[in-house]
């Protein structure tokens, strides 16, 4: 029988947290700080309206791009987030989730052969759907002394006469870095000089613990060569709702839209419905859980340093990144022996890039409670660690 | 939020957490957190410190009655002097004046029915100023202070994701 199967596909290695998730699924009693999402419940109002929508029997398709009342708030709070306006009629699409609309950014983009620069460690998708599209990943592997910040100078570095794209994953799964406006000017000026596009995954926008989160899109003439995507999953607790949207230019947004209709038709009805009520009364609930996350955040840094756990101040996302370059482990080594000593479940950061090396990554997308108990196991590995 | 807000947030559901913890989750000083902790309570901010207990999990058997009362207020005093006479009674364990078709809402906490029946018969609905009483009893609390009493949820979570 012939291969049935697509050398792209087959060439691609599979997610390197794959792996680890099959460990932890085989044991019992696990304690994880590996999960990727809130550990919030969706806010109630919100359910209620996703339940109404079912209700009324609003159970068809809606528009390729998606609810024009949901654009038309989308649209609304990126203007109160970023004073930047969209126009929902043509520069605004709703999405299956965050992750689709990378995929569909990259695939309306990349020409065979065109580079995109993708900064590690980051979520897992960025270099696969770059390959999918038959472009070719460029990483910059971002760097510790520099909060796993981005800067202008790594972006010139990359650049080459065949770089079309830049990635930016801020702030950032799963260092919890973010970029302030003085970052975004300096790589701006590079963009512009080389004549990139951007695509700004800003899923973790509202999740920011210094100042307000900074889009690109504010940067004079980036707005215009940018894809914005964001969702409602890191925000408003509704991973399994399976909601993003992207914003950018009209011609760029239609071809995306063109690939949706043929793949997806639409996002889910009810989950557009639920988020349009999400947008229209949510910001309290954001308000609340941030606040929530950083309470935690600040904890577990200062269990960090009590612990001798050497790790940069994040400040976004929810994660935290230390280093473990200390204990002479790999990522990996750590992380299992941890699962196997302690039963306690983190990410090795390898599983979001090679330079993810000498990291863990731990999500504090748990109750107090449940931190406490972690960090007490966590603490214990340590100590066998160190002679 | 100024750092009396934020202390009080925290504190409202878990009033049992330690000023270290809590000066840390809200990247404080100790020094101050504790001051503050201190000056709010010399100032009736916090009134004190309680324990939600789910009684009905215990072998102790406790009623609870939300009593509606329409009342007769006094001159110069209004719905005050009634009011006291009706909280002193330790049977009483909330006491709102409320807008609406009935003046007063007096929680009652009793042993038994009868015991909280007898406290309306014989103390309440006999003061002067009371014009009228109705008894509702509480049958099942599914939420109280802002927790849902059933049990709790599990994480459903898939234990690892990107």
């Amino acid at each position: 029988m012939r291969n049935p199967l697509s050398n792209k596909i087959t060439e691609i290695k599979p997610s390197g947290i794959r792996k680890f998730f099959d460990i932890v699924q085989e044991m019992d009693d696990v304690i994880s700080l590996g999960v990727g999402e809130p550990d919030f419940d969706t806010p109630w109002h919100i359910c209620e309206e996703g339940i109404y929508s079912l209700e009324k029997g609003r159970t068809f398709y809606t528009s390729n791009s998606g609810l024009k009342d949901l654009r038309v708030e989308i649209s609304n709070y990126i203007g109160r987030t970023q004073n930047v306006f969209y126009d929902q009629a043509d520069e605004i699409f709703i999405t299956v989730g965050g992750s689709e609309a990378i995929d569909l950014a990259m695939r309306a983009m990349i020409n065979p052969g065109d580079e995109v620069l993708i900064p590690q460690p980051s979520y897992v998708s960025y270099e696969p759907c770059t390959i999918l599209a038959d472009g070719k990943p460029v990483i910059i592997e971002l760097k510790e002394e520099n909060d796993f910040r981005l800067t202008a100078q790594e972006v010139e570095d990359a650049v080459t006469d065949k770089t079309k794209i830049l990635v930016l994953p801020f702030p950032n799964n799963p260092t919890g870095a973010i970029l302030e406006q003085k970052d975004l000017e300096e790589i701006a000026e590079v963009v512009k000089k080389h004549d990139l596009y951007v695509i700004s995954d800003e899923i973790y926008s509202a999740l920011s613990y210094k100042e307000k989160h900074v889009s690109i899109v504010t940067i004079p003439g980036m707005k215009e060569r940018t894809i914005l995507i964001n969702g409602f999953s890191k925000a408003y607790a509704m991973t399994g709702w399976r909601l993003g949207y992207a914003c950018g230019p009209k011609e760029i947004i239609k071809q995306m839209v063109k690939i949706h209709q043929f793949c997806i038709m639409c996002a889910p009805t009810t989950s557009q419905y639920a988020a349009i009520e999400a947008l229209k009364n949510g910001d309290d609930d954001v308000e609340m859980m941030r606040k929530e996350y950083n309470r935690r955040r600040l904890f577990l840094l200062s269990e960090f340093k009590k612990m001798g756990l050497e790790c940069f101040e994040p400040f976004g996302a929810f994660y935290v990144f230390p280093s473990i370059k200390k204990y002479g482990l790999t990522s990996d080594e750590f992380a299992v022996k941890l699962l196997e000593q302690e039963k306690l479940a983190v990410v090795p950061g390898t599983a979001f890039g090679d330079c993810g090396e000498g990291f863990i990554r731990i999500s504090y997308a748990y109750s107090m409670d449940n931190l406490k108990v972690a960090l007490e196991r966590l603490k214990r590995f340590i100590s066998t660690l160190q002679k | 939020m100024a750092l009396r807000e934020e202390i009080l947030t925290v504190i409202e559901k878990n009033s049992r957490i330690g000023i270290n913890e809590l000066a840390t989750v809200l990247g404080e000083d100790e020094i101050n957190v504790a001051n503050e902790l201190k000056a709010m309570e010399d100032e009736g901010i916090i009134s004190g410190y309680h324990t939600m207990i789910d009684w009905s999990k215990t072998s102790i058997d406790k009623v609870m009655a939300l009593i509606e009362v329409k009342v007769t207020p006094t001159r110069g005093m209004g719905f005050d002097s009634i009011s006291e006479r009706i909280y002193r009674f330790p049977q009483v364990s909330s006491l709102y004046l409320m807008s609406g078709s009935f003046d007063l809402m007096v929680i009652v906490e009793g042993r038994s029915l009868l015991e909280v029946a007898e406290f309306v018969n014989t103390k309440l609905a006999v003061l002067d100023t009371v014009q009228s009483t109705a008894t509702h009893f509480i049958l099942k609390k599914y939420k109280d202070h802002g927790t849902v009493l059933a049990k709790k949820q599990e994480d459903t979570r898939e234990k690892v994701s990107p």
